[in-house]
């Protein structure tokens, strides 16, 4: 049987979900391009993580993310306990403080209908205090959902990805693609600062890039992606009137509306802003004080006691991919033969991924005429990193009887041991990217407390350190390494120079 | 209670646990094994000592000594006496949980490499020390890029691994460790570029703005802060601007300051996440417990001491803390409980922002620690109920007042349940 070597371009949990989904069949070699240093770091890592029920996509503007969104929304059900992906499903509520908001928020109702999303309904002024006591008294009504769900996008793309590197897909990391090499109307691969890699398939999932990785591959020339920015407040774990349920303004012609969540790790999240940026903006994550006042303007809306400033514990942004139109473009060419664009996937393209995936595999197996086989032997699952947090003493006393490091806490805000942050760096190593203090960080929690990092930073570094026999200063903590030298490098330098 | 399983895990029994061994901490265990009790000391990195293990600069033991030593001297000495005392203590050891079960029974669950402990104790001493105020707390925004360091991380970096995080170096806050590290990124070759403070008026000692500033020609940028920082692997360079009186930037004062590292030192806060889990009175003010006169917080038989009780200026206070804690924990053991009183409240009055402690009883010899709201020069410290009065040149938030009221001093007290602490101007 001939191999079939498809490529992956872009490791976000779109790219993750096609390389689990493909990892499935025979006869498919599937290699996972990221330029970062690790998987996720782009448009997955800085989101609202809800898996959206999908009553909020226009049926007639947007089916395709009506469908893929509900169908993604059902998948991530199953993917989560495959993966051990971090999840809560408590449903949301759009809120309402007027009769225009009401007549707004009513129109998704329909579209739930339209969109066979369940049990969408509207509760009055008195259910909602009832169903969530931390919503503002102001509010008149809301749209409730119960499919809305909550996962820990930065933790699900790296267990995808775990699990699809376990079933035979390869990930390399720092590898940018630079050109897609086409001859004849036929995808001969790409090329990457790297080298040259061959494929069969190409399949573009850049997220904010897309469109450059498409215009290489000279398909679809008008194609632009506007990056649209979104600004997150988190919160202390400890702050009270965290909602049970997820909170959202009801959208209005200008902006999607903002969220207030308690994310699976049990920090309240309130977010995000939407600011269109120019399209060089791309890379622009940065925070600023106009838009944290919004947010907080806007939680004041939701909440009926929005925490003080002083419980911050971060502020973040991130970049969403915004297509014109709004509109997914998830197409594969008969010529360019061989190129798939996964592009422009906006929210909720986090919802839709693995629906997305299952969508993608089809259009293969359709325009190129692909047999698919399943493996035999394809493992559907991913075991978590073992934690110690929320444990039970003995139980902790055991796991520390069969493995000392387990005693050893590195992290004191989130109570994080040794253990867990070698387990981390194995896994790091495992899928082939590069170890970094943040790869550590965004697996198991070290630095994400009250002190954000303060004390644990340089611990988990030494760590690093000691297991990749690298000096302290050399280990890289998000981009750049820990330290420039040893401290009397520049003494040297200057003594060198005279 | 959650977290208890079937099984038991191994379970000890002392008079008290001292929870933390920088200077608070084992000042507090040395002295309760003068007095005599069975005393456990629990650390949770691999060795005992804390924060002055990484302090080379001097400033340390001038009260408590009598003489100017560095911070490894110091803590030095202070080892070298708990060995003599023979106190029992677990490095590597994560305090879990503290349960409160009743005034005299106390559990603390601790996590070490040989395993979980049952830690049951009558009194415990709280000395935990504080945590560094970071970037996110500051109203500082921008990109978050690699380069931005705690004044504590990298104090670590240099002077516990000898490693420098970079060259040309811009500091947020002129708190005393931001203003010791700038002088120590001076030493060793990186270039400086201004401490910037938001106040008007420096965060720290005023020996420390001459000696580590002055001395070494670094800018301070008082009136100032750091709007946004920029880079994109790493800082490429921060943005500063003038702040007015209320703090609020001043549009068109903004100017760029090229760097490649910000280290921020912002202040401390009070490390006291688990006396809060067990509903531990905190005041505002101090960000820490609020005390009596043995420095006993609301649970009877806490004690706290050190920067987790309130962010000091000097070690010594730490060591003071320490031992006054230790004194009470004994008297505790010793009554099975402190005596009944009808507690004195002190009272914040004129320009004086916190205090510590809060209670007293007027029977005995009491340290109180303030600090002011706002620096004022010529002034006088005064406490009316009991007739106390010092000239004082000039008093500043930086720099804590400490005030030693004898006996004798509650002898002709005009009030029975407050005495007030203010700074008058002189007439």
């Amino acid at each position: 049987m001939n191999v079939l070597k498809i490529v992956v371009i872009g490791s976000g949990v779109v790219g993750a979900s096609i390389a689990r989904v493909l990892s499935r069949y025979q006869g498919l070699e599937v290699i996972v391009l990221e330029r970062e240093p690790d998987v996720g770091w782009g448009v997955s890592k800085a989101n609202t993580s809800i898996i959206h029920p999908g009553h909020e996509e226009d049926p007639d503007q947007h089916p395709l993310r009506a469908k893929l969104c509900v169908r993604g929304n059902m998948l991530w059900r199953q993917w989560v306990r495959e993966l051990s992906i971090l999840s809560t499903w408590p449903g949301e509520l759009m809120l309402y403080t007027n009769t225009a908001e009401e007549k707004e928020a009513r129109k998704y109702l329909e579209y739930a209908k339209r969109n066979s999303v369940p049990g969408v309904r509207i509760l009055d002024k008195n259910e909602v205090q009832a169903v969530e006591p931390a919503v503002n008294p102001g509010v008149e009504g809301a749209l409730y959902a119960p499919t809305a769900g909550l996962i820990s996008p930065f933790e699900a793309v790296p267990a995808i990805i775990e699990n699809a590197v376990d079933n035979g897909v390869k990930l390399l990391v720092e590898t940018e693609v630079r050109n897609i090499r086409i001859s004849s109307g036929r995808v001969l691969g790409v090329e990457t600062n790297k080298g040259f890699i061959q494929a069969d398939i190409v399949v573009n999932a850049a997220g904010l890039h897309a469109d450059t990785i498409s215009h290489m591959a000279g398909v679809e020339p008008e194609f632009k992606i506007t990056p649209r920015k979104g600004e997150y407040i988190l919160f202390d774990e400890t702050v009270e009137s965290k909602p049970r349920i997820i909170l959202h303004t009801t959208p209005t012609p200008k902006t999607k509306g903002v969220y207030a969540i308690t994310t699976v790790h049990g920090n309240l999240m309130i977010g995000p802003t939407a600011e269109d940026m120019p399209y060089e903006f791309k890379e622009d994550t940065s925070t600023s004080r106009e838009g944290i006042e919004y947010i907080y303007r806007e939680a004041a809306r939701i909440l009926k006691n929005p925490p003080p400033k002083n419980r911050v514990i971060r502020v973040f942004a991130g970049v969403r991919p915004e297509p014109p139109g709004g509109h997914w473009l998830i197409k594969a060419y008969s010529d360019p033969w061989g190129f798939v664009n996964v592009a422009g996937i906006r929210s909720p393209g986090l919802t839709a991924a693995p629906a997305i995936a299952e969508y993608v595999l089809d259009l293969i197996r359709e325009t190129y005429d692909v047999k698919l086989v399943e493996k035999q032997k394809w493992n559907p699952y991913r075991r978590d990193i073992t934690r110690i947090k929320n444990k039970r003493l003995d139980e902790i006393d055991e796991l520390v009887k069969s493995n000392p490091n387990y005693g050893e806490i590195i992290c004191y805000c989130k109570m994080v041991s040794k253990a867990e942050v070698l387990e981390a760096i194995e896994r790091i190593k495992k899928i082939g990217a590069r170890v970094t203090v943040d790869g550590v960080k965004f697996r198991v929690y070290t630095g994400f407390g009250k002190c954000q990092g303060s004390f644990c930073r340089w611990r988990v570094a030494n760590i690093i350190s000691m297991e990749l026999g690298i000096p302290l200063q050399e280990v890289v903590v998000k981009h750049s390494p820990y330290g420039i030298g040893d401290v009397k490098k520049l003494w040297r330098e200057k003594v060198s120079v005279q | 209670m959650e977290g208890k399983g079937e099984c038991a895990v191994k379970t000890l029994y002392y008079d008290t646990v001292v929870i933390g061994g920088g200077p608070a901490g084992i000042a507090a265990a040395i002295k309760t094994r003068e007095k005599g009790l069975k005393t456990l000391l629990i650390e949770n990195r691999d060795v005992l000592g804390g924060i002055p293990l990484q302090c080379i600069h001097p400033g340390f033991g001038i009260h408590y000594y009598k003489q100017d030593l560095t911070g490894t001297e110091f803590i030095t000495r202070l080892l070298d006496k708990l060995v003599e005392s023979k106190t029992e203590y677990l490095t590597k050891t994560y305090v879990h949980s503290i349960e409160y079960i009743d005034y005299n029974d106390k559990v603390v669950n601790v996590i070490s490499p040989s395993g979980v402990l049952e830690v049951h104790a009558e009194t415990i001493i709280y000395a935990t020390g504080a945590r560094e105020r970071h970037i996110f707390e500051i109203g500082v925004y921008g990109d978050r890029v690699d380069g931005v360091y705690t004044a504590g991380e990298a104090q670590t970096l240099m002077d516990i691994f000898g490693v420098l995080p970079g060259r040309e170096v811009v500091v947020i806050g002129s708190g005393d460790v931001g203003l010791i590290m700038a002088r120590r990124f001076a030493l060793e070759g990186a270039r400086v570029k201004a401490v910037v403070e938001i106040l008007p008026y420096p965060g720290g000692l005023m020996r420390n703005v001459v000696q580590c500033l002055r001395d070494y020609d670094i800018p301070l940028l008082l009136g100032h802060t750091v709007v946004k920082i920029i880079g994109k692997k790493r800082v490429e360079k921060v943005i500063v601007a003038k702040v007015d009186e209320n703090l609020k930037i001043i549009p068109g004062t903004e100017f760029e300051i090229p760097c490649d590292t910000v280290i921020v030192s912002a202040g401390l806060r009070p490390n006291i996440d688990l006396l809060e889990k067990i509903g531990v009175v905190i005041d505002p003010a101090t960000g820490g417990p609020v005390v009596n006169e043995y420095l006993e917080t609301s649970k009877p038989g806490i004690f706290v001491a050190g920067n987790a009780l309130v962010i000091n200026d000097l070690v010594d206070y730490a060591v003071e803390q320490g031992e006054r804690a230790a004194e009470g924990a004994h008297k505790f053991v010793e009554n099975n409980g402190l005596p009944s009183e009808k507690w004195i409240r002190v009272v914040k009055g004129r320009n004086i922002r916190l205090i510590v402690p809060h209670y007293i009883s007027g029977k005995r010899e009491v340290v109180l620690y303030a600090r002011v709201s706002q620096p004022e020069k010529n002034v006088y410290i005064e406490i009316p109920e009991v007739n106390y009065r010092v000239f004082s040149y000039g008093v500043r938030p930086s720099e804590m007042i400490r005030i030693k009221l004898k006996p004798e001093h509650f002898k002709k007290m005009s009030s029975d349940d407050k005495i007030t602490i203010q700074v008058t101007p002189r007439q």
